[in-house]
């Protein structure tokens, strides 16, 4: 499928449109042109450049993070079933948002419990998979898991213990939920940074497919560019869950649609799949904010509900 | 020029190799001979750079493997692995072009002088129909040829293969050990690591035994190859196997 680069890139347009166009408040299209052009009557132009735009570029931004971390674990732990969630971090932010809300703290004392809860756990896996005979993959992996379980259980117990008005606020932070998400700048400062340092190492990473020994032996510093890597995954995965708690399927299937569709140089990879993933989500927290309006639905549950059919679907016709 | 000096390698608590010295000049052609575990493939890696000898030390030119930046060794040192990830999702040309990430002078490996290389060694090692297949596809044997490819490709000045003929045929170890040996005449270093002495015999004017308990020797392989040697090496008896044992010519 040569077609996939342009698919990708028509959609990135496609889905920031579809999330200005629709919301709760039905906009006609003339209204919706004017406020794009900063005329016609204020409410429009608050929906559109106050509402919608902030959060297509949320929904965005936190996808294409969770992808492009998605696809640098893959290639760093070369193992196919990585994604941010197996780092821990996702688990260590899940934990100190619960504690938070369970405290009682505002959503500025969320987000805040949250990045501390996620570079504890990030730390957490960087200094335990840091051996003495360096870097390997699989305790990378462990690691991630045993930590990724262990915040599971806390989670599970904040959820046994809270009261019952706060257990919704907590199962959809957990299910991913960018309804609170604020200026989506920040992480869309994070996902470009992020983007560029891991495009700037694209070469390199093809070549570390080959596995370590083979990738030092064709001139390759192993362990600074996993050092990168892992640094820019992780950053991105804290990006994203602080922006819309722990949406899943985004890391994992994105690359792999990519993949399977015949894309397999990280130089394309890599800015397809934050492409790919930011355009996923915007359109699924599209959908989750209209399908039940004027209620939200998580996004994290769309997702799942797109990815895993469509991952299926390209996987029953892999050879 | 390739050397070891006193070179010691051990690995799970055995002495492999015991106080080594030996020069890989350009030109020759070396065959690795040893049972298994014997260290045929630490002492592959040692010369590459890839693991630090217990002792002695490898140096390239004089200088040495652990004061080369890894980028720079790699455009004058390539080596076959024993094992290897299969996980990659491209193409068989693809595959080979990666071979040429030390000398392309973008970090992008594709570029057309690496594809134009890689269709060249693909054909070489009798794989130009299987180019556009994917990587993963290819049969053990055919996936082996392509790996050698990749380190053709590289077009390094010293060569270092780790069981080349691992999966071929008996077709296909010829042409890949004629295809090494023309490296050697062509001015390049060649070592690999073989368990058939015929093939030593035939294409490799030098060998290195590597015996039990560390014993390592070096030289001809006129004079190596002795039928009291590999006896020694193999620690079985052997005998001349006449009409019915046959090499590739």
């Amino acid at each position: 499928m040569k077609a996939a680069p342009a698919v990708v890139l028509l959609l990135v347009p496609a889905s920031l449109a579809l999330g200005i166009a629709f919301g709760s408040v039905d906009l006609a299209p003339a209204q919706l042109s004017d406020a794009l052009l900063g005329r016609g009557d204020e409410i429009a132009r608050e929906i559109v450049w106050g509402v919608r735009a902030p959060r297509a570029l949320a929904g965005f931004a936190c996808g294409g993070l969770l992808a492009l971390a998605g696809a640098l674990l893959q290639v760093l732990l070369r193992n196919p079933l990585a994604d941010p969630a197996i780092l821990g971090v996702s688990g260590g932010a899940a934990t100190g948002a619960l504690g938070a809300m369970l405290l009682g703290a505002a959503a500025a004392g969320v987000s805040f419990s949250a990045l501390a809860g996620a570079s504890l756990a990030a730390l957490a896996v960087f200094m335990f998979s840091l051996g003495r005979s360096g870097w390997n993959p699989y305790r990378v992996l462990l690691t991630g898991v045993a930590l990724a379980s262990g915040f599971g259980a806390l989670v599970g117990l904040m959820l046994a213990i809270a009261p019952a008005a706060q257990v919704q606020g907590m199962l959809f932070w957990l299910l991913g939920d960018l309804s609170p998400a604020g200026e989506p700048w920040a992480a869309l400062a994070v996902l470009a940074a992020c983007a560029a340092v891991a495009f700037s190492q694209a070469g390199a990473l093809d070549v570390l497919m080959l596995g370590e020994d083979k990738a030092r032996s064709l001139g390759v510093a192993v362990t600074r560019l996993q050092a990168i890597a892992f640094g820019c995954a992780t950053l991105a995965t804290v990006a994203a869950v602080l922006l819309g708690g722990t949406i899943g399927f985004v890391g994992l299937v994105v690359p792999h649609l990519l993949r399977l569709s015949g894309v397999h140089r990280h130089r394309v990879l890599l800015p397809l799949a934050a492409c790919l993933g930011g355009s996923l989500l915007a359109i699924a927290d599209t959908l989750a904010r209209t399908v039940a309006a004027p209620a939200e639905l998580p996004v994290g549950v769309l997702t799942a509900m797109i990815g895993v059919p469509v991952l299926l679907l390209l996987l029953a016709r892999l050879r | 020029m390739l050397s070891a000096t006193r070179l010691g390698l051990s690995a799970g608590g055995r002495e492999l190799v015991r106080a080594l010295d030996l020069s890989l000049a350009p030109g020759e052609c070396w065959a690795l001979l040893g049972r298994n575990g014997s260290g045929k493939t630490s002492l592959v890696h040692a010369l590459a750079g890839l693991r630090a000898p217990q002792a002695g030390a490898v140096a390239l030119d004089g200088v040495p493997l652990a004061a080369i930046r890894r980028s720079e060794l790699a455009r004058r040192v390539a080596v076959l692995l024993q094992d290897e990830e299969s996980g990659f999702w491209g193409s068989v040309v693809d595959f080979v072009a990666l071979g040429r990430y030390p000398r392309s002078r973008t970090s992008f490996v594709r570029d057309d002088e690496a594809l134009g290389e890689a269709r060249r060694w693909l054909a070489e090692l009798d794989l130009a129909d299987r180019e556009a297949q994917a990587y993963r596809t290819l049969s053990g044997g055919e996936r082996q040829r392509a790996r050698i490819a990749q380190v053709l490709v590289q077009d390094a000045d010293i060569l270092l293969l780790d069981e080349p003929l691992q999966h071929l045929d008996l077709r296909h170890q010829g042409l890949v050990m004629r295809t090494l040996a023309a490296r050697a005449a062509a001015g390049k270093t060649v070592l690999a690591a073989l368990h058939e002495p015929g093939h030593a015999a035939r294409h490799c004017a030098f060998s290195v035994l590597l015996y039990d308990a560390g014993r390592a020797s070096p030289g001809r392989s006129s004079d190596m190859l002795t039928h009291a040697n590999l006896e020694a090496l193999y620690q079985c008896r052997l005998e001349a196997a006449g009409a019915r044992s046959f090499l590739p010519s």
